[in-house]
């Protein structure tokens, strides 16, 4: 196992100790992200008082939740220098199955449907790990391919199915409705997921090796990395939070069917790199990506309740992935010049 | 490890070093071009519309030619620039928006009275625009064409909304939608698969037979290497992303006059299903790899499959699963081969030399 393995002692970054806690905050990469967001509620809501009532905060609060906890699990699999395309097909399959046991098993229990949605999820992230790291084919054309592979399987299965609000049991409904502390339950489970994960990546080794892994397969695998394992692994984590994210979807919206979460997976993406998590691998985190994912959905509300017309909207949101990949190219430029002068102040 | 005593003789050369006979030679000539990757999708597209005509009834028909043909074309059509992009490393995940973008300013302008010929010649534009600001931002800024057509994506279909909203216009020219479906004679073949036909040869001359396309090959292996040997890499990516922003409007313009219709929503989804079609013709996604012969019968190869099993009555929503299986089929089929062949290759060398193990030379 991994904790046989040796490193170098000069792998602690000497430079690290120059930075002073403040300057580290200011070269975040989650911080222009987190200001647009910021800047954003605190305009909307001079502009429209109403946008921060409490009623206002909870449906923003929701729905963000979906799209962080699913943000969040790309959000690994890309720092890994990989990409999962079939979110959105997992998704749409846990929903409809956590939809259906409702409806046929007679009195099933939740906490089970949540076992079940996420092993279904982690198995299906199963499928697109296995296939990436044997085949050694990259995970763009493997996950396009599961895609369309899992969306087939559901509307096999759905057919024209829908499964409604009426078909599960009001206790689930609620998790979605009730609130605890001023947060919606389901929110409160985003924010473990966030908290846990990113706690992980900072902090734990195997989380670390994503990074290195990211960065240059190559050099992580000379270094001795188990590359195929922690891509492996990063593959069923993103499957298990997309199949968290269905079985909470289930819970939010009214219906499920055939078609439930198409389309998803380019937002997911979309809200990773907005939060700075760079698509070639390496760099980024979790927080980051959790906040992209409710910049992006908060900006809709925000448009709406600024009553900007809402076909304006997702050109918004265009022009804002665009700026968040030329802010984040502009401060990578700067960091690479900062190294290469204080490189050569050392020699 | 074999026994020493069966090893073949092998022939020493004067420096020491020795020959393996056995060693296959990479193919030429003819079995190159009989045996390669693109022939076997055209067997495979044979294969498969032979199969159709004896299996499916009512298959083999004109009315299937005419049918099929006039679903493939905007997938067809899209594919060919987008071949020439992805050979050079690159992807434009934004064609289906700006073919929807095409459609909602054509509906809009027709709308408003202008001459139908201006009107196409505006919505085209428009796709040479918005080509450009792709391959503005990923040649000449430098930034990941993931990304930003990811941003462009949302960005042109965006705009398409905001041109159209919900509105449908539909009252286009009625000679000039019955000429998108009219046939040519008794064929069966649509009339403007004779547009699409210079599209495919445009393209297949540009990356097989001009040093542009040539040179697009190397820019796939190694943008360094590439830049050294004197291509202009960012002009070549700036001009492929005004192709694919090009062609993604006429195909645009012809989803919005076959089906008679300019909406906003025109044509969405239908990025992932050219890369599918065009990485399943076997260019690699890392570049460097590909050919247009081998992406037109890989369209068509999808196109036969989806029409025969929709005759068939197998249920359309189901389809997409065989996209998906070919496509990883396609993939991973190659790194089996690959695994298998270099499990021989050792093999092989173990056997014939067998002191090299013990030196560490065939581990590499």
């Amino acid at each position: 196992m991994t904790t046989t393995e040796t490193r170098p002692p000069s792998a602690a970054q000497p430079e690290a100790k120059r930075n002073s806690p403040l300057s580290a905050v200011l070269r975040a990469r989650e911080l222009p992200v987190a200001l647009a967001l910021v800047i954003l509620v605190t305009v909307t809501a001079i502009a429209n008082p109403l946008f921060l009532s409490p009623q206002g905060v909870k449906d923003l609060l929701l729905n963000a939740t979906i799209i962080v906890i699913l943000a969040v699990g790309q959000a690994i699999v890309i720092i890994t220098r990989n990409v999962d395309l079939s979110v959105g097909s997992i998704l749409g399959l846990v929903a409809f199955m956590t939809g259906s046991l409702f409806a046929n098993v007679e009195g099933i229990p939740i906490p089970v449907v949540f076992l079940a949605g996420l092993a279904l999820g982690a198995v299906l992230g199963a499928i697109n790990g296995l296939l990436v790291t044997l085949a050694k084919v990259p995970a763009l054309v493997i996950t396009l391919g599961t895609l369309y592979i899992y969306r087939g399987v559901n509307n096999a299965w759905a057919g024209g199915t829908q499964y409604f609000a009426g078909d599960r049991p009001d206790a689930f409904g609620a998790l979605s409705v009730d609130t605890f502390l001023g947060f919606p339950v389901i929110t409160l489970l985003a924010l473990v997921v966030v908290v846990v994960v990113g706690v992980f990546l900072a902090g734990a080794r195997s989380g670390r090796d994503l990074y290195a892994i990211g960065s240059d397969p190559e050099a992580a695998r000379v270094f001795g990395l188990p590359v195929g394992r922690r891509v492996f692994l990063a593959f069923v984590t993103n499957g298990l939070l997309a199949g968290l994210a269905g079985v909470l979807y289930a819970s939010r919206f009214n219906s499920v069917g055939a078609t439930t979460g198409s389309g998803m997976e380019l937002d997911v993406v979309a809200a990773a790199v907005v939060g700075g998590v760079a698509i070639f691998g390496g760099s980024g985190s979790v927080f980051g990506a959790a906040i992209g994912a409710i910049l992006l959905t908060t900006i809709t509300s925000a448009l709406t309740a600024l009553r900007v017309d809402k076909f304006w909207q997702q050109a918004i949101v265009g022009v804002l992935i665009l700026a968040a990949i030329i802010i984040d190219r502009i401060a990578s430029v700067r960091t690479a010049r900062k190294l290469r002068i204080s490189e050569a102040r050392d020699v | 490890m074999s026994d020493p005593v069966k090893t073949a003789p092998v022939p020493e050369r004067v420096d020491g070093t020795t020959v393996l006979e056995a060693e296959p030679k990479g193919r030429t000539g003819w079995a190159r071009v009989l045996l390669g990757r693109d022939a076997v999708m055209i067997y495979a597209l044979i294969v498969v519309i032979v199969i159709a005509m004896i299996a499916v009834p009512r298959f083999a028909s004109p009315v299937t030619t005419g049918f099929l043909l006039l679903d493939v074309i905007p997938v067809l059509l899209i594919a060919m620039p987008m071949t020439l992009v992805i050979i050079t490393g690159e992807i434009d995940l934004s064609v289906a928006s700006i073919a929807g973008l095409t459609s909602a300013i054509m509906g809009v302008l027709w709308q408003a009275g202008f001459d139908i010929g201006i009107v196409l010649v505006i919505s085209v534009l428009a796709g040479v625009v918005a080509g450009a600001v792709n391959g503005f931002l990923v040649a000449v800024v430098g930034l990941p064409s993931l990304a930003v057509t990811i941003g462009t994506l949302a960005l042109f279909r965006g705009l398409a909304l905001v041109v159209i909203g919900d509105n449908a216009v539909a009252n286009f020219p009625p000679e000039l939608t019955a000429f998108f479906t009219s046939k040519l004679g008794a064929t069966g073949i649509p009339t403007v698969m004779v547009g699409v036909v210079v599209v495919i040869l445009f393209f297949g001359v540009l990356l097989h037979l001009t040093p542009f396309g040539r040179g697009l090959y190397a820019l796939g292996y190694s943008q360094e290497a590439a830049r050294f040997v004197g291509i202009k890499v960012a002009r070549a990516k700036l001009w492929l992303f005004v192709g694919t922003g090009t062609v993604s409007a006429l195909a645009g313009v012809y989803w919005t006059l076959r089906y008679s219709s300019a909406r906003s929503d025109n044509a969405s989804g239908l990025e992932l299903a050219v890369i599918a079609a065009v990485l399943l013709g076997g260019v690699s996604i890392f570049g460097g790899k590909g050919s247009i012969p081998g992406v037109v019968a890989a369209v068509l190869l999808i196109g036969v499959i989806n029409y025969a099993l929709r005759l068939g009555r197998v249920s359309d929503v189901v389809l997409i699963i065989v996209t998906g299986s070919l496509l990883i089929a396609s993939v991973v089929a190659p790194s089996v081969f690959g695994a298998i062949s270099k499990w021989r290759h050792d093999r092989r060398v173990h056997r014939e030399l067998p002191q090299a193990t013990t030196s560490g030379a065939a581990s590499a």
